[in-house]
């Protein structure tokens, strides 16, 4: 039985916009297990990276504000934490990675310096203890040649280095909980790859747990334990990954699943796209977010908002009409 | 370049390059310019795509392959070989010769955002296009035209007054596409045509290009680097890695059974959404990134990264060479 | 996203001029209506061309008749807006004034705007005009922008006529070079890219997809413009390169007052509170052209007032 290091409960962020008020997140629960590697999907606009930001405090407010709900990480509750102690914590016990890694680096400090910047701070290295440590990541990360690189600026660096670089600096002070956000959606697939499986082999060596926002469901498949998949705000299905893939639950899911084009299916084999367009937050439907697109909407659909609701120990969906949804329709 | 290994093009091919060469010279200083390197995007490029096919064109970014579908529209301008279209070689075309072919050649850019022009109503957008190549005589024509185009699109009728910022990502795309329609060409060029849209919106947008192919008869070169969704439209596939074709040929035979060493790496990059065929898979990581096409490695373009490479392919560069099952492939290391 | 666009409206494929023009009128009628500063800003500026035309036959005296004994009094019931060094009312020398002023000021604003944008479009699609035209413009804004005017006055003789002439070629060597900066950011976005792609010529792509595009930097500088002109204008008066000092405009009526700005402070207060006035309502309206042309503005503006 392993224990749990993240949960989140009934988290709600909101954005004050000029079209009102926006739930980005509207009532999430989740939680993270030590070591495992979690996977949050859904589109653009669906609140996945803004649960990030929540959990790491890092929503801009104004406009942004978490409302309500708890983030108990390894015992505390996040939320009742200090400025100054949530500062400690980040890129301490919760390190993250972002789309662009460009705009996380000082392009004006070589990569040595902001390697052992957070090591002084954060570990009380000496510069020379923190210098050394710096190589040490910059081997583990495997970026060869280190020691040249590591006189480098950022922009001598190319877009995989640099990815590889943030997962340096995010692993550092060996993070508990590492967080990826979109980290390698604006990279090759070759170089996607080789993040990927660097991200997985070093939490898999500190035995830090592993949260990857993205939007692309192969990635899922091939990195993660668990998934949550989001839609407008809301989580609508929480599952272990094979059995999300093998017997989806939430019709969102299963539209999804049926709308990427799979390497392996022979040419021609129709798609099935979800109709409709992605709502607009400010203007969201009545009743379920998603039964406008929905195949499987019944008029209670439209009225009621359903919750989040336990199916087996291991699944979670928010679909009235969960025991109907099938993949192969 | 020689052309000797390439099979004669036949009267279906609709388009044909050879030898073809895209180079950008990298210049230097402020008033006195000089040419201090040559980026060669596209380096001898053999390429054929026959009438009513979908050649997919898949590479990773700085392959060069944005760049060959902006040469044959001459966006970009050759700088060796030749391109045919139905017989007539484009290079050489002038004036309106050269908007006569672009009224055969439609284009669908990736970025839905940047690609309409702010200041006009969706519906001037799609017209713009039949005003230029003078399809229509009178305005109502061309009105009943747009109309119909936003029907085949699946854009709403009302919607030809509004401006682009009104339009979400995938309706944007279905914008462009008509206005790629809108000439009434038979080749449609889509460079990155649903990367940048969400994935049950990209389903939509290819759901579209499947039905568009049926009804129209089209031909299209779709250049992409996601290659599931290549695998899904192509039915042949064309590699490219730093401006050289690596492997061609008939899709199913690539995807099934990848000969060069990128092909398959590349395809085993590519993570299938289904955790048990995952949990199989073989895959093969490649090493460090591609070289600077500043400075293409000596040899084989791939020999820098390749897990297979032998000392001759750090010295000679691989032609492409006929396979067994009719594909071209540039390797040393595969035989026919 | 809103919708905007009213879905009852059909259509139409480049409505004729004369359509868009009743459009945009009726648009800025309805704009005014709501905005009461566009609606003051206009008022202002109808009022300025008002006194632009018949000026000098609202004077109540004669604006260049020299009145040694009622020199440097203020505000009074006789004089609004007091007398100047020479006795003269500055009331009635403001008024005459503005013909000279709007005269100068909207010439070289309209004379460097249209011929400072043609030429930047132009040249930004020929590579070797385009080198030989900005050497030019360089060599042109060098100098500043009073020194080159004495320079090219002294050269074909002072009068107003070549007031405007000096100052709208400084004028347009600022514009191109600013347009064409711009120009040649748009030439590469990848609507104009697209625009290329399906075969539209040159002439149409600088007209229906770079200018729209550009208009907003260009309604900032021309309002830019208009102001520098009037206040260059003066200037070269000063210097004796534009008009004698008895004949008023609202740059020599400042430039007369700055000598005595300590004992006769209105003399150049009232002319420069015109000028300012007649500067801010102009940009206003500017503002609000620049933001009717912008189809995103547009829906906001609309938006709010629903």
């Amino acid at each position: 039985m392993t224990e749990t290091l993240l949960k989140v409960e009934h988290l709600q962020t909101e954005f004050r916009t000029e079209g009102g008020v926006v739930k980005a997140v509207d009532d999430v629960t989740f939680e993270i297990k030590q070591g495992e590697t979690f996977a949050l999907v859904g589109e653009s606009g669906c609140g996945k990276s803004v649960t990030a930001l929540s959990i790491m405090r890092l929503i801009p407010n104004p406009p942004g504000e978490i409302t309500g709900g708890s983030i108990e990480f390894d015992g505390e509750n996040l939320l009742d934490l200090s400025d100054s102690d949530m500062r400690d914590l980040r890129g301490s016990k919760i390190g993250m990675i972002f789309q662009e890694p460009m705009s996380s680096l000082n392009p004006v400090l070589t990569i040595e310096s902001q390697l052992a910047e957070p090591l002084k701070i954060h570990m009380n290295l000496s510069s020379k203890a923190a210098n050394d440590r710096a190589q040490e990541l910059i081997d583990m990360v495997g970026i060869p040649d280190s020691k040249t690189r590591l006189r480098q600026y950022p922009h001598e660096l190319s877009g995989g280095q640099r990815q590889r670089i943030m997962i340096a600096m995010a692993m550092s002070c060996t993070p508990r909980l590492l967080i990826a956000d979109e980290a390698t959606t604006a990279l090759d697939v070759t170089i996607q790859a080789q993040i990927l499986d660097l991200m997985q082999d070093v939490t898999e060596q500190s035995g830090a747990s592993l949260l990857i926002i993205t939007h692309n469901l192969g990635i899922v498949a091939r990195y993660a334990d668990r998934v949550a998949v989001m839609y407008a705000g809301k989580l609508r299905e929480v599952s272990d990954a094979p059995s999300m893939y093998a017997n989806p639950l939430h019709p969102y899911t299963v539209g999804l699943l049926r709308s990427v084009p799979r390497l392996d299916s022979d040419k021609g084999t129709p798609l099935a796209p979800i109709a409709g367009e992605i709502p607009d937050l400010t203007n969201l439907p009545d009743g379920c977010a998603f039964n406008p697109r929905c195949k499987w909407a019944v008029d209670r659909c439209s009225n009621e908002s359903p919750e989040l609701s336990e199916i087996s120990p291991t699944t979670q969906v928010a679909c009235f009409e969960h025991s109907s949804v099938t993949l192969h329709a | 370049m020689s052309t000797a290994t390439t099979a004669p093009a036949d009267s279906t091919t609709i388009l044909d390059a050879r030898g073809l060469k895209v180079y950008f010279p990298v210049k230097r200083g402020l008033i006195i310019q000089r040419t201090v390197g040559v980026v060669k995007a596209v380096d001898g490029v053999d390429l054929q795509i026959k009438r009513g096919d979908t050649l997919g064109l898949v590479g990773e970014s700085g392959s060069g392959k944005t760049t060959l579908g902006r040469a044959i529209l001459r966006l970009s301008e050759a700088s060796g070989g030749s391109i045919t279209y139905e017989g007539e070689d484009i290079l050489t075309l002038r004036g309106a010769q050269m908007r006569n072919l672009k009224q055969k050649i439609g284009m669908v850019f990736q970025d839905p955002y940047g690609s309409l022009n702010p200041r006009m109503t969706a519906g001037n957008i799609v017209a713009e296009p039949m005003q230029i190549h003078k399809i229509f005589d009178n305005r109502s024509d061309i009105r009943d035209r747009v109309m119909e185009l936003f029907d085949t699109v699946g854009l709403n009728r009302s919607m030809a007054t509004r401006y682009p910022h009104e339009f979400s990502g995938g309706q944007r795309q279905r914008i462009g596409i008509a206005r790629a329609l809108a000439s009434g060409p038979s080749l449609l060029i889509c460079d990155e045509p649903v990367s940048a849209l969400d994935v049950s919106i990209q389903a939509q947008i290819i759901s579209l290009f499947d039905r568009l192919k049926e009804e129209q008869n089209l031909t299209y070169l779709f250049i992409a680097h996601d290659l599931s969704v290549v695998r899904h439209v192509s039915d042949r596939v064309a590699v490219m890695y730093l401006g050289k074709i690596v492997e061609q040929g008939d899709a199913d035979a690539i995807y099934r059974d990848p000969q060069h060493p990128y092909t398959k790496a590349l395809l085993s990059a590519v993570p299938i959404p289904d955790p048990v065929v995952e949990s199989k898979r073989e895959r093969v990581v490649l090493k460090g990134d591609m070289p600077s096409p500043l400075n293409p490695p000596k040899g084989c373009v791939f020999s820098t990264r390749c897990p297979v490479a032998e000392e001759r392919c750090f010295n000679e560069t691989p032609q492409p060479r006929p396979y067994s099952d009719g594909r071209q492939i540039a390797c040393h290391k595969v035989d026919g | 996203m809103t919708s905007i666009s009213d879905p009852q409206t059909e259509w139409e494929l480049a409505p004729p001029m004369s359509v868009r023009l009743r459009g945009m009128l009726r648009s800025t009628a309805k704009a005014s209506k709501r905005d009461m500063v566009l609606a003051v800003s206009i008022i202002i500026l109808l009022l300025g061309f008002f006194l632009a035309l018949f000026g000098p036959t609202l004077a109540r005296t004669d604006y260049e008749r020299t009145d040694p004994i009622n020199r440097m009094q203020g505000p009074s019931l006789d004089h609004w807006f007091g007398t100047d060094n020479w006795g003269r009312d500055v009331f009635d020398r403001t008024i005459v004034g503005t013909r000279l002023s709007f005269l100068v000021g909207f010439s070289v604003t309209i004379i460097s705007t249209v011929i400072g944008v043609t030429v930047a479009l132009i040249i930004s699609y020929f590579r070797i005009l385009d080198a030989i035209m900005m050497r030019f413009v360089d060599g042109f804004l060098a100098f500043p922008t009073i020194l080159l005017a004495l320079a090219l006055i002294s050269l074909i003789g002072p009068s107003i006529g070549n007031v405007i002439i000096a100052l709208s070629i400084t004028a347009t060597a600022s514009k191109i070079r600013l347009v064409r900066g711009a120009v040649l950011s748009l030439r590469e976005s990848t609507y104009v890219e697209a625009a290329r792609a399906v075969g539209v010529p040159v002439p149409r792509i600088l007209l229906f997809h770079v200018l729209p595009n550009i208009v907003s930097i260009i309604i900032v500088q021309a309002t830019f413009t208009l102001a520098s002109a009037i206040l260059a204008e003066a200037s070269l008066s000063f210097l004796g390169a534009g008009v004698p000092e008895y004949v008023p405009s609202w740059g020599n009526i400042i430039a007369t007052g700055q000598g005595y700005i300590q004992v006769g402070f209105h003399i150049s207060f009232f002319p420069g509170l015109f000028l300012t006035v007649t500067v801010l309502a102009v940009v206003l309206i500017g503002d609000s052209i620049r933001d009717h042309l912008d189809p995103k503005l547009r829906g906001r503006l609309k938006t709010t007032a629903q």
